[in-house]
């Protein structure tokens, strides 16, 4: 283990990690050292998508980043989509679109689904399978999680027309 | 009574009520087990065998306990209560001491205060292995040619049927051998654990992610040789289960680690070692003959089932019964001759996953479906409606079907879904196979279309007793309900809300946590828990109903049994009472608990004969693929289902079960196996052991046939196996119409359609 110092910003907050293993990934940092378990690990080869946050305005696999590489990042985690607490457009969506079963690939699934509607308001069926084929979800074969981010989708547009 | 009726309210049965969870897992804030966390806690990890079969010759622990930061070291010698467990049989060695049969099976676990130092630790326990050959192929195991690699032998279970005529040769005969391979239950939550001593030692708590609460405490307090009270389990939340968390995996070790130590033990298996950590689908190798009349009636079939069981027992005689008692799939047939082997090797241990020794016999008999009708002149359509099975029709093993079974309508309301558009000339790429790789001409695409209809049992068979219980309380018209139900996604928690809301005319239903402080739920597995933990929490709020009516009956000076729940409201049915739930429970408690159980099965007896299955379900499927003939490439594009599910209670969690099995189904069709090499896996990663996408995932339409199933507590199968079943013959059928080739095992490879 380590002596040095290294801060990491995530959700707008700055954290001191400090007596960390230089090895360890910003997924385990998150959850293991700064009480943000809503990042989830299921593979640790960047195949599944479970572990997705968005760094400097980019989704990744946090599995894949090293934490104390991510010292000037500003990182965006599943529980920083909303500060007060409410659920999201996105979020709201999957519950009431039935897009949540066991739940575990969710979280990412919300940080991947944020990223792709903020940057394309307007994503039809083919880009949204496209932006979140690299989530996989083993419960639901996809049906309902297209449905929910359609919904979100058209929701966001109902309010823009108005 | 008013023309209202409780299904109409909202979050009452019948409605896609939202489940209570969901919330807190898009937030994150949903706790896993892989979340738990303690104060002072180590972290817990497992050596495994890197060898298929061998004998330990020593363990030197010595080089982990030297390093800084480990706890403890603990390997066979330390367990101090019983030194194997299993589901059936208990032959699994908690850790192998003399010999290990499987590659991946545990041999010591240590307690670290980091997960790296913990790994640190296993690399330095030296283990001699004096390595032997591996058993492999499950014909040596039954032809006896291999020395036994366990006490218990090389055969786990032989199952024969033998009914009607025995040299019975049809018009028409057809055959074939039918391979499949194994494949893996892939939850996305990692098994993962917490474990806490109590404070004198004397017991242990555990926070974990399994199927079955209560047989996870049996196991464990006998490994432990501690009383059963002094284990107590709380369900972890359950990343995905689909057959893969019934068996013990880490959590022997993870009390043991805590009872050794004193300190709270984390494990969580990384996916590479999740791979080795669980049992998985059992690969298959199936003889089919089947004799028919000229006109197609089906007159017998005949089967030979082999069931690669792998080192452990597990399931496996379970899983065979399914597979021998099924393979006369949802058709009437008079004659057969079935001859069933689960046996052992030293393969990965192999076990429960969705579908449970059915898929396996599905895709040999809707296989054999197909060939008899290309013998016959029929289509796939016409041969399967021509022998459809009838509630009244014998099964193979002389049990009467007494099940509603609309196979017929299944098949017709299949039939009845439009087909999809014809594949345009010019098609995005993402549409056709190889999608983003852009590898496939449009004139090398060829579309086809294939059928599966399958037959599944629901509960556990043969004489077992897979009883569910659960608790109802009523107070101030606020329902608590408690049970040991294993929550793994499917949603049996706002189920057992809905029922609450119906039952009782109350909107706030609570639910205690999940654990053994009340009695078994059994497993969630076999399709079983809307019915029998459905029908405990049914019974036990109608227990609690009664006893509301027969206060408010009292107290109003009216009959009990004229009383009934409108709405939110307990009325007169006779007269003009009406009051609230809320009002009528005012400053009381209403609590009840209830134990629902299904009708007695029995064993099979020599030649398979009895009635060993409590129910069935049915499902058709048709699949739509368009296949890229030059690369041996597919891409599924649609497909149809019309599933007998008895009542539809949640319409869009109903929905969600029937995508994800299909999808799951896909899977086996033309993506996922375990690729073994001398036992050794070559894939235990989703890098390499590769799962449908949202780019693989087809257009799915369904049509849910409700048929009220009278056995059945609240009239609903249950719906969660049927799925992954018939899908994977339908796409493979659509893949052998595509191309002509005979595909005689799935997952269907680029080089069993280029090449086969």
């Amino acid at each position: 283990m380590s002596n040095e110092i290294y801060r990491l910003t995530v959700n707008g907050i700055e954290h001191e990690v400090k007596d960390a293993w230089a090895g360890e990934s910003l997924l385990y940092v998150l959850r293991e050292r700064l009480g943000l378990p809503g990042t989830k690990g299921a593979c640790e080869q960047g195949e599944c998508g479970s572990c997705t946050v968005v760094m400097d305005g980019e989704a990744v696999c946090s599995c894949l980043v090293m934490a104390a590489t991510a010292v000037d990042a500003d990182i965006t985690t599943v529980e920083g989509l909303s500060l007060d607490g409410e659920p999201t457009d996105v979020q709201q969506s999957f519950v009431e679109a039935g897009g949540v079963q066991c739940g575990f690939c969710t979280p990412g699934l919300i940080v991947a689904v944020h990223h792709l509607l903020d940057r394309n308001p307007s994503p039809d069926e083919l880009a949204i399978k496209e932006a979140i084929s690299g989530n996989i979800c083993r419960c639901t074969g996809y049906g309902r999680i297209f449905a929910a981010v359609e919904r979100a989708r058209d929701q966001r547009r109902a309010m823009q027309a108005k | 009574m008013t023309t209202k009726t409780s299904t109409q309210r909202r979050g009452a049965l019948g409605s896609s009520a939202l489940r209570p969870d969901g919330i807190p897992k898009v937030q994150g804030r949903f706790a896993f087990s892989s979340d738990a966390w303690a104060d002072s806690m180590l972290w817990g990890a497992t050596l495994r065998s890197p060898h298929p079969h061998a004998r330990i010759v020593s363990i030197d622990v010595s080089g982990a306990l030297a390093i800084n930061g480990v706890s403890a070291v603990i390997t066979a010698k330390d367990v101090p209560g019983q030194l194997t467990y299993g589901l059936i049989a208990s032959d699994q060695p908690v850790f192998a001491s003399e010999m290990v049969r499987y590659a991946g099976e545990p041999v010591a676990a240590v307690a670290a205060d980091h997960p790296e130092t913990a790994r640190r630790a296993l690399d330095a326990i030296r283990v001699d292995y004096e390595v032997l050959p591996p058993l492999v192929d499950a014909e040596d195991a039954i032809s006896g040619s291999f020395p036994a690699i366990h006490p218990d032998g090389n055969v786990i279970r032989r199952q024969r049927i033998i009914r009607g005529d025995q040299s019975f040769v049809g018009d028409v005969v057809v055959e074939g051998y039918y391979d499949v391979g194994m494949q893996d239950q892939a939850f996305l939550g990692l098994e993962a654990a917490l474990a806490l001593p109590d404070d004198a030692g004397g017991g242990v708590e555990l926070f974990v992610a399994t199927q079955w609460l209560h047989e996870d405490q049996k196991q464990i307090a006998a490994c432990l040789d501690l009383p059963i009270e002094k284990v107590r389990l709380t369900l972890g939340g359950v990343g995905g289960a689909f057959g893969g968390r019934e068996d013990i995996s880490l959590q022997v070790h993870c009390c043991l680690l805590a009872l050794t130590t004193g300190r709270p033990i984390k494990m969580q298996y990384g996916r590479e070692e999740s791979f080795f950590g669980h049992i998985h689908r059992h690969p298959a190798r199936i003889f089919m003959r089947h004799h028919a009349d000229w006109d197609g009636t089906l007159r017998r079939v005949e089967a030979r089932v082999v069931l690669d069981g792998g080192a452990y027992a597990s399931t496996s005689s379970a899983v065979l019964i399914n597979a021998v008692t099924h393979m006369q799939g949802p058709y009437k047939c008079e004659m057969a001759t079935v001859d069933g082997y689960a046996v052992r090797s030293n393969n990965p241990p192999c076990g429960a996953m969705r579908g449970f020794g059915v898929v396996q016999a599905c895709f040999a008999h809707e296989s054999q479906m197909d060939k008899l009708a290309a013998a016959c002149g029929l289509d796939p359509v016409d041969i399967r409606l021509k022998n459809a099975m009838r509630t009244g029709d014998r099964l193979i093993t002389g049990q009467v079907m007494d099940s509603v079974a609309p196979v017929e309508r299944c098949i017709r309301e299949t039939a009845a879904i439009p087909l999809p558009e014809p594949l345009p000339a010019d098609p995005d790429p993402l549409l056709i196979p190889g999608g983003a790789g852009l590898t496939a001409r449009r004139g090398n695409i060829t579309r086809g279309i294939g059928w599966g209809v399958s037959i599944k049992n629901l509960m556990y068979s043969e004489g077992f007793d897979d009883y569910a219980t659960a608790r109802c309380r009523l107070a101030n018209g606020v329902a608590t309900l408690q049970f040991a139900t294993a929550e793994v996604g499917q949603g049996f928690v706002v189920l057992a809300q809905q029922i609450a809301r119906t039952v009782l005319g109350v909107d706030t239903v609570l639910l205690e946590p999940i654990s053994t402080a009340i009695g078994s739920a059994g497993s969630t597995s076999a399709s079983r828990q809307t019915w029998m933990s459905g029908g405990a929490v049914d019974g036990a709020c109608r227990l609690v109903r009664e006893r509301l009516f027969e206060h408010v009956a009292a107290t109003h000076h009216v009959d009990p049994l004229r009383l009934v729940i409108d709405g939110t409201d307990v009325v007169d049915s006779m007269g003009t009472l009406r009051v609230t739930v809320t009002e009528a429970s005012k400053d009381l408690t209403f609590d009840e608990t209830f134990e629902h159980h299904h009708r007695a099965t029995e064993e099979l007896d020599e030649n398979g004969q009895g009635n060993c299955h409590v129910a069935f379900a049915f499902v058709a499927h048709r699949a739509v693929v368009d296949v890229d003939t030059e690369l041996g490439l597919v891409k599924v594009v649609q497909v149809a289902t019309a599933q007998d599910v008895g009542r539809v209670l949640n319409p869009l969690a109903a929905l969600g079960q029937v995508e994800g099995g299909i999808a799951q189904g896909l899977g086996l069709a033309v993506m996922e196996e375990i690729v073994l090499e001398n036992g050794r896996m070559r894939n235990p990663s989703f890098t390499d052991y590769l799962l449908p996408t949202a780019l693989d995932a087809p257009e799915v339409v369904v049509s849910m046939i409700e048929e009220p199933e009278p056995q059945a507590p609240l009239g609903a199968k249950g719906i969660g196996e049927p799925p992954c079943i018939s899908v994977t013959p339908a796409i493979v059928a659509a893949i052998r119409q595509a191309t002509g080739k005979e595909l005689p095992r799935v997952p269907v490879r680029p080089h069993d359609i280029v090449f086969g």
